[in-house]
């Protein structure tokens, strides 16, 4: 308020505002008034520094949505190109031939499908630790079991879906579409158990989503397993 | 038999409304705000059968692989897309004068934003696969995933969070309410559970005509 007197002196009204915003309406109030100087006072972060940097309490709460919102976009593209191996080469009637249980050609895409979400998660978890400074000496235990519970039921039903989305003119968009709904309880169990590991929780703490994973994981597998024989029929 | 279904949903709604405005009592804290329960469960526990229906449907498609099957899923699924976006309008309308908001991440509302969500991308799958057959598997696949979906993402969503009222019909200790109001909501529900039938069963038909053009 120290600087109530030069408003005073200078003869210009005071505004106070939250870091970073200017109301809407305030703003064009402002603009229709057309100053002649605007006196900006407060620290730096008062005039538009990004703070989720340097705060670190924010940074802890939306830490596990970033890393997960990571794991999953990179997740999409790997799972939606499943079978554009097949498709661009023309060995889908290859697949279709294929002799024995179907299931195995599932079973075998899911792993490699695995297989590479393992290795782009390992990098992302590392770059995460580099550049966001978190300490996850207590929580990698249980950071292993959360992740691969949760990467394995976005797999099974990627993989299941990435073949149902394989001739479709509008792959790219309908692939999501059909995955990101169907995924909501892997992800919020996933989120809310990475985030109270994270803040230093055991693993039982986190026991209710950690089940419902399994159980999703158990769920989407069967699912796969049985249905994949209908969808690789023609 | 649908023009009978048809004549049995008008006369079944009309009594419903009746029953809404003239038999169930004006409500003391929400006034007559609270009628609007009369049409909200109805539709969204018709929501949930369309849902159930395509499941089932979808199962004995890729068992029998019969055409029927594959056109009841469709037709229900449209129906129930239908009946839950209703069910969010009819919330919303609702819940800005009791909660004060339109919309809240609350569990039960966003289950049923996925649940809404999740079918609208079934009838995508439908629209984009041009192979009529080949759609009937994927959609067949994808109805099962979907319902089997549907607990995960109600425990799930519940242990987020929770606002909406717990449910008052279906609960252990059964309904505690007057029989003023259990009566109208009951007709209500059975008048659009009969509108539900309806509507597939003409949209069933109107599907078997398109493929018998086609063919």
């Amino acid at each position: 308020m120290r600087h109530a007197r030069r408003a005073g002196v200078l003869g210009a009204p005071i505004l106070l505002v939250e870091p970073e915003t200017v109301p809407l309406v305030t703003r064009d109030a402002v603009r229709a008034r057309v100053p002649t100087a605007i006196v900006a006072v407060g620290g730096p972060a008062a005039v538009g520094e990004i703070t989720l940097g340097p705060d670190r309490e924010r940074l802890a709460g939306v830490l596990p949505g970033v890393l997960w919102l990571g794991f999953i976009l990179s997740g999409l593209l790997a799972l939606g190109r499943t079978f554009l191996v097949e498709r661009e080469h023309d060995c889908w009637e290859g697949l279709l031939l294929a002799p024995g249980d179907k299931s195995a050609v599932y079973l075998g895409k899911l792993a490699g499908n695995l297989a590479l979400m393992a290795v782009v998660e390992t990098l992302v978890l590392a770059l995460f630790v580099v550049f966001f400074d978190i300490d996850l000496a207590r929580a990698f235990p249980g950071l292993v079991v959360v992740v691969a519970l949760g990467t394995l039921g976005l797999a099974a039903v990627g993989t299941l879906f990435a073949a149902m989305t394989a001739h479709v003119r509008a792959r790219e968009v309908l692939f999501p579409v059909l995955l990101l709904p169907v995924q909501v309880p892997v992800l919020l169990a996933a989120v809310k158990a990475t985030e109270a590991l994270l803040a230093g929780e055991p693993l039982g703490a986190v026991a209710h989503w950690v089940k419902l994973l399994a159980a999703a994981d158990v769920v989407y597998l069967a699912v796969g397993v049985l249905t994949f024989d209908a969808i690789l029929e023609g | 038999m649908v023009r009978t279904l048809g004549w049995l949903s008008a006369a079944a709604l009309a009594l419903g409304l009746v029953m809404a405005f003239g038999v169930a009592p004006r409500e003391v804290s929400q006034g007559n705000v609270q009628r609007i329960m009369y049409v909200h469960p109805p539709l969204a526990w018709v929501a949930y059968l369309a849902f159930g229906v395509v499941a089932a449907a979808s199962i004995a498609y890729l068992v029998r692989r019969a055409p029927g099957a594959d056109r009841l899923a469709h037709a229900s699924a449209e129906v129930g897309v239908l009946f839950t976006g209703l069910a969010i309008a009819t919330g919303s309308i609702w819940g800005k004068p009791t909660w004060g908001t339109w919309w809240t991440w609350d569990a039960r509302l966003t289950s049923v934003a996925i649940l809404f969500v999740m079918y609208l991308g079934y009838l995508l799958l439908r629209g984009t696969v041009e192979d009529r057959e080949r759609a009937a598997r994927y959609c067949a696949v994808l109805g099962i995933v979907a319902a089997l979906d549907m607990p995960l993402v109600h425990f799930s969503v519940y242990w987020w969070r929770t606002l909406h009222q717990p449910p008052s019909l279906m609960k252990p200790g059964g309904f505690t309410g007057s029989a003023a109001i259990l009566w109208p909501l009951l007709v209500n529900l059975a008048a659009f559970t009969v509108l539900y039938a309806y509507l597939v069963a003409k949209r069933v038909r109107l599907l078997r005509a398109e493929a018998e053009a086609l063919a």
